[in-house]
């Protein structure tokens, strides 16, 4: 049986792409092109780039949605290059995703729906009716367990898909543009919550557009141009111009 | 948990996707029907075979007065010729393929041939005329050949003759009967696993979203594919045990019931029979749904 690889790398590190470069057609540009990125425990990283920079690549790589065209990725003490197909559900365990578009399943309560991916592991039902009321408390959706997804609002309903992605304590929180569909108020609660979670000692990578955030927070920027890593800047703002 | 949560899925996607589950259980119902028939067919063969083969015996008939056959040439069987021949299908080489030898005289095959000519045609023919004759029962009627060969051409033998020959039409036509059946099946089998993987990539293409949700939050593949799998083997088993059910009427109605009253002197399968077929019918119907679930799951539940 093959044994998990540990990460050649400095203690500390959780996500980190070494020299990794992706082309998804021959002949095609690279989506991304040599790059190198370390991403300590408990960072908070914005990623920034217009659209085909490079971003979903770069997620893609780390949930291994995607493998490399060259370089290594590693991802929570494993060597991603190297792991089994079989070994990818227990990374994906590791770490949370958060998308645009919530993805909550519109037939399942929110209870239901953060339950669900307690239950796909083999989680007791024990171990999920304290898990989930819990999460919900974290995220502030306490009393509305019972509720449909289309009964409530964009920021809700992404509140349930961060109790979803979190609910397991992942290490790793990736979020692709979990503010996209959300206006500015909204937003902002949103990323009380990020940070909130990211204070457990949770490392959050979230792509995004959306500038006014990431002004706000000042944390770390990774900008991605044309598949190159442009700025990785600690307590970083949107634009280049505005660094 | 994971039981019933797996159960609840295969429920879930058993009542989302009701005609497409109702249609494949129609199609393995009809194409297991057919593979079942070929069975009993050939189980029925068997039985006929055994039956009827057990009955016929090789005759060796041996030359008769004023004999215009080449091989009679030398006149009629003498009693030393009588008594090789017997030496032969005793101690001979065929000696361990024959199970007992009955010498019917002249005289005997002359009350025979009267008792059967009714009308009284052949009236004027006297014992002498007719031909003694070796009845050899075969400890395997498959044997003939070898029994003919070693006697065929013995001095005082004019023609062996295998009763058998009487019931190869037959059997010819049963067996290609069979063939038949046995296409129509395999025609079914492959509607029944194209319709089957229709069915199961349509359930999962509906369930895309819990799929993709599971794949994210580290749902083992097995996990994932089992529900679609269990759907696929629900709906191709419930087609089985209808099969079965109707083969089991076919047989107590149609045979028991009618067959067996119309024309009784045939051994005929029965419900034992049926119930022997059944278990591989399931077995066929679980591969059935394994094979359709392998060709689709890989691409719709990838990792």
């Amino acid at each position: 049986m093959p044994v998990a690889r540990v990460l050649p790398l400095a203690p500390g590190n959780m996500i980190r792409l070494d020299n990794v470069s992706k082309v998804y057609t021959r002949g095609a540009r690279p989506a991304l092109d040599g790059v190198d990125v370390e991403i300590e425990r408990g960072d908070f990283v914005f990623l920034v780039g217009s659209s085909g920079s490079g971003k979903s690549t770069f997620l893609k790589l780390v949930l291994r949605e995607e493998r490399p065209t060259s370089g290594n990725v590693y991802v929570a003490g494993r060597h991603l290059n190297k792991l089994s197909s079989w070994r990818v559900p227990h990374l994906r365990r590791e770490i949370g995703a958060v998308f645009q578009d919530f993805r909550l399943l519109p037939n399942k309560t929110v209870f239901q729906n953060v339950a669900f991916a307690l239950q796909v592991i083999g989680k007791n039902r024990a171990t999920i009716n304290s898990s989930v009321p819990e999460m919900l408390e974290l995220v502030g959706l306490a009393g509305k367990e019972k509720r449909l997804p289309h009964e409530l609002s964009g920021g809700e309903q992404q509140r349930v898909a961060i109790a979803r992605a979190f609910v397991n304590h992942p290490p790793i929180l990736l979020c692709d543009e979990p503010t996209g569909n959300l206006d500015p108020g909204t937003s902002v609660g949103i990323m009380r919550l990020l940070d909130r979670i990211n204070r457990t000692g949770t490392t959050v990578l979230m792509a995004t557009h959306d500038d006014e955030i990431v002004d706000q927070m000042r944390k770390r920027v990774i900008e991605l141009k044309g598949g190159h890593v442009v700025r990785d800047q600690d307590r970083g703002v949107y634009g280049l111009e505005r660094a | 948990m994971r039981l019933r949560f797996i159960f609840g899925e295969v429920w879930n996607g058993l009542r989302r996707n009701s005609t497409m589950a109702l249609s494949v259980i129609l199609v393995t119902f009809v194409s297991l029907t057919f593979v079942g028939s070929a069975a009993l067919i050939q189980v029925q063969l068997g039985q006929l075979q055994d039956d009827w083969y057990g009955k016929v015996e090789v005759s060796i008939f041996l030359c008769p007065e004023n004999a215009r056959t080449e091989q009679c040439a030398a006149g009629p069987v003498t009693t030393v010729q009588e008594d090789s021949i017997k030496e032969v299908l005793d101690n001979g080489a065929v000696g361990d393929l024959v199970q007992s030898v009955y010498y019917e005289s002249r005289e005997e095959a002359y009350e025979k041939f009267i008792a059967q000519d009714s009308d009284g045609v052949f009236s004027s023919l006297t014992a002498d005329q007719m031909q003694p004759i070796f009845r050899v029962k075969l400890a395997d009627p498959e044997q003939f050949q070898v029994v003919a060969d070693a006697t065929a051409g013995l001095p005082g033998v004019e023609t062996v003759q295998d009763q058998r020959e009487i019931f190869s039409d037959l059997f010819r036509f049963m067996d290609a009967a069979t063939l038949v059946t046995a296409g129509l099946a395999i025609v079914m089998l492959v509607a029944a696993i194209l319709l089957i993987t229709t069915t199961v990539r349509l359930s999962a293409l509906s369930r895309r979203k819990e799929t993709n949700i599971m794949r994210m939050v580290g749902s083992s593949r097995s996990l994932i594919q089992l529900p679609f799998m269990l759907e696929g083997a629900v709906a191709a088993t419930a087609g089985a045990v209808l099969a079965v059910v109707t083969l089991w009427f076919g047989v107590r109605y149609l045979v028991e019931d009618w067959l067996k009253q119309s024309v009784d002197w045939v051994q005929y399968v029965g419900g034992d029979d049926v119930l022997n077929v059944a278990p591989w019918l399931l077995v066929i119907a679980i591969g059935l749904a394994a094979v359709a679930s392998f060709i689709t799951l890989g691409k719709y539940t990838r990792a």
